[in-house]
């Protein structure tokens, strides 16, 4: 038997998540228009006034937003309200130059925790359920989220925050948890640890997960749910628009529903901006219906993906997102952290290498590695093996300061970067994040 | 006098080694002396060669090679022979950062080369206690 957090609106015909969202979108065009000069800005070079949108088909007129916006209008530009409304900031895992800074006021607090009470409650959560939230707590935005769902779910909320295993292990084991939310290479990580000390998956009262923030596939879904003895659920969502829950995953663990009384998506050509067609493949967009302090509209996710409103058993109405099947920047997630890599490249001219270098991400134990290849100056390089090994541990601390995960730094002779029709390849991912 | 050892950076990968000694070869050099110091993901191959300039040229291209001075000294084929030998760097109060040893070219005979931060003062020192220095 299905149940639902707030089962009207999460089973309401079309229609009615239509008119629910086209009066939405009237209001909050106007309030950011009003309020956003940085996006007005926007509007009229386009010659758009808040009149010309009278429904969500209009939406696809709206200019688009990116990470590249938030950057220029950091950190207040993009504020709908004024600062005194606003109760809570939080922050991406970012790195140096990409950091987002997102507001909340009362009304987007309640309205992202409520997001995510509806993906507890799709994973089977009840009030009679203990929630061991093992996301990073802190300006992340997953523990936050999840912890706040838990709370209007009436769960018991453990806020572990991330790390510690041992204690991890502890609590689960002690105080019965019944549903853990964190990143599913964590997951993957506590099952691990469980089986080494001697624990099988029917020794915890675990019945469902809710894993999110990075990318997995079917099959690292399939492992953590034979580990842990669960159904593992995935979830998603951006800092940029709240936070995780989004969308997320319901019992038939195929696709997740977007809340669309809150948020409005679009794919569109990564190229040319037009909207596609309903189940094309293309670049997510969000236009959050009803947030106030951070309202953006039009933002460009950068992940790829196509929607589905075929019919879901569940019962729920919301359009499904398929699990994110690329990016249509350079962006890379390396355990959990954004990577661009410019980054790389300005640390290796910082330091005084060329930028001839050869990014491997891979995955052992279900935790991304990262090597980084470099070609050397041969004229730098002594000819005891200590002195290399030093430069390439200073490489290596240069790296992890800038973007704030530690590679493996590999000094190579000139010209032995892999090069095709001339042009260096940067990127080797050996991870199968998408199926 | 001191002599010039190559040293070839080298990536932990199958036919690095083979690369660098087909080059060599094919340019007709002959290989006196070679050792490898490695770590996980690299090595260090240390070479002497008849023509250490032609198998720079040969090699320097695509592969990271730096020369070094090193002290070849001739040592005897018996026992002690390499205790005289490091006494007498041991009195100079020289610094070994490695060394390797190869087949000397008078049957009975080894050469045992040495990197050390004092050329000058290591050879001095080895004519002094009677060792021939190449």
């Amino acid at each position: 038997m299905t149940n639902y957090y707030q089962k009207e609106i999460e089973t309401a015909p079309r229609e009615e998540i239509l008119r629910i969202q086209n009066e939405k979108i009237r209001k909050q065009v106007k309030h950011v228009y009003e309020n956003v000069p940085y996006y007005r800005k926007l509007m009229e070079e386009k010659g758009l006034t808040p009149d010309d949108i009278q429904s969500v088909d209009d939406i696809k007129k709206l200019p688009f937003l990116s990470k590249a916006d938030l950057r220029e209008a950091y950190p207040y530009g993009l504020l709908g309200t004024d600062l005194n409304d606003c109760v809570r900031i939080q922050s991406t895992s970012g790195t140096t130059g990409k950091r987002v800074v997102a507001f909340y006021t009362q009304h987007d607090v309640d309205l992202w925790e409520e997001c995510c009470a509806r993906a507890i409650v799709a994973a089977g959560g009840t009030e009679e359920d203990v929630i061991q939230v093992a996301y990073g707590y802190g300006l992340f935005t997953g523990g936050a989220g999840l912890h706040g769902g838990s709370h209007k779910v009436g769960c018991l909320t453990l806020p572990m925050s991330s790390g510690n295993t041992e204690r991890q292990i502890q609590f689960m084991m002690d105080l019965d948890a019944t549903i853990l939310c964190c990143t599913p290479s964590y997951a993957a990580f506590i099952g691990e640890s469980l089986a080494e000390r001697g624990y099988k998956p029917e020794d915890n009262k675990l019945k469902a997960g809710i894993f999110g923030a990075e990318p997995w596939t079917e099959e690292m879904r399939q492992s953590i749910q034979k580990s842990l003895g669960i159904k593992a659920y995935d979830i998603y969502g951006l800092t940029e628009t709240s936070g995780p829950g989004v969308s997320f995953e319901c019992e038939a663990q195929a696709g997740m529903h977007i809340n669309e009384d809150h948020f409005y998506a679009e794919i569109i050509d990564p190229d040319t901006g037009e909207v596609l067609p309903e189940g094309s493949k293309g670049e997510l967009v969000f236009t959050a219906l009803d947030k106030e302090a951070f309202p953006l509209l039009r933002y460009r996710t950068r992940d790829i993906c196509v929607l589905s409103r075929e019919k879901c058993p569940c019962g729920r109405t919301h359009v499904k997102m398929s699990k994110p099947m690329g990016r249509s920047d350079d962006m890379l997630i390396i355990r959990g952290v954004n990577v661009f890599p410019s980054q790389i490249e300005t640390v290796l001219l910082n330091e005084g290498y060329t930028p001839n270098y050869q990014i491997e991400i891979g995955r052992e134990n279900n935790t991304d590695t990262l090597d980084i290849y470099v070609e050397a100056d041969p004229s730098k390089i002594s000819d005891k093996i200590a002195d290399i090994q030093d430069m390439e541990k200073g490489l290596a601390s240069a790296m992890r300061t800038m973007l704030g995960i530690g590679p493996k730094i590999h000094l190579v002779p000139p010209k032995t970067i892999t090069r095709s029709e001339g042009k260096a390849v940067r990127v080797i991912d050996n991870r199968k994040l998408h199926d | 006098m001191a002599i010039t050892q190559l040293s070839v950076f080298l990536e932990n990968k199958p036919g690095k080694l083979y690369e660098v000694v087909k080059r060599i070869s094919e340019a007709g050099i002959n290989l006196r002396a070679m050792t490898i110091a490695e770590v996980r993901d690299f090595g260090i191959l240390r070479i002497i060669v008849s023509d250490a300039k032609k198998a720079m040229e040969v090699l320097e291209d695509d592969h990271i090679i730096t020369t070094t001075e090193v002290v070849s000294a001739v040592m005897e084929d018996k026992a002690g022979a390499l205790y005289d030998i490091l006494q007498a760097l041991e009195s100079a109060n020289v610094n070994i950062e490695y060394m390797y040893a190869y087949t000397g070219e008078v049957t009975g005979s080894a050469n045992v080369v040495f990197r050390v931060d004092d050329i000058e003062g290591a050879e001095a020192k080895l004519r002094e206690a009677g060792v021939e220095v190449l």
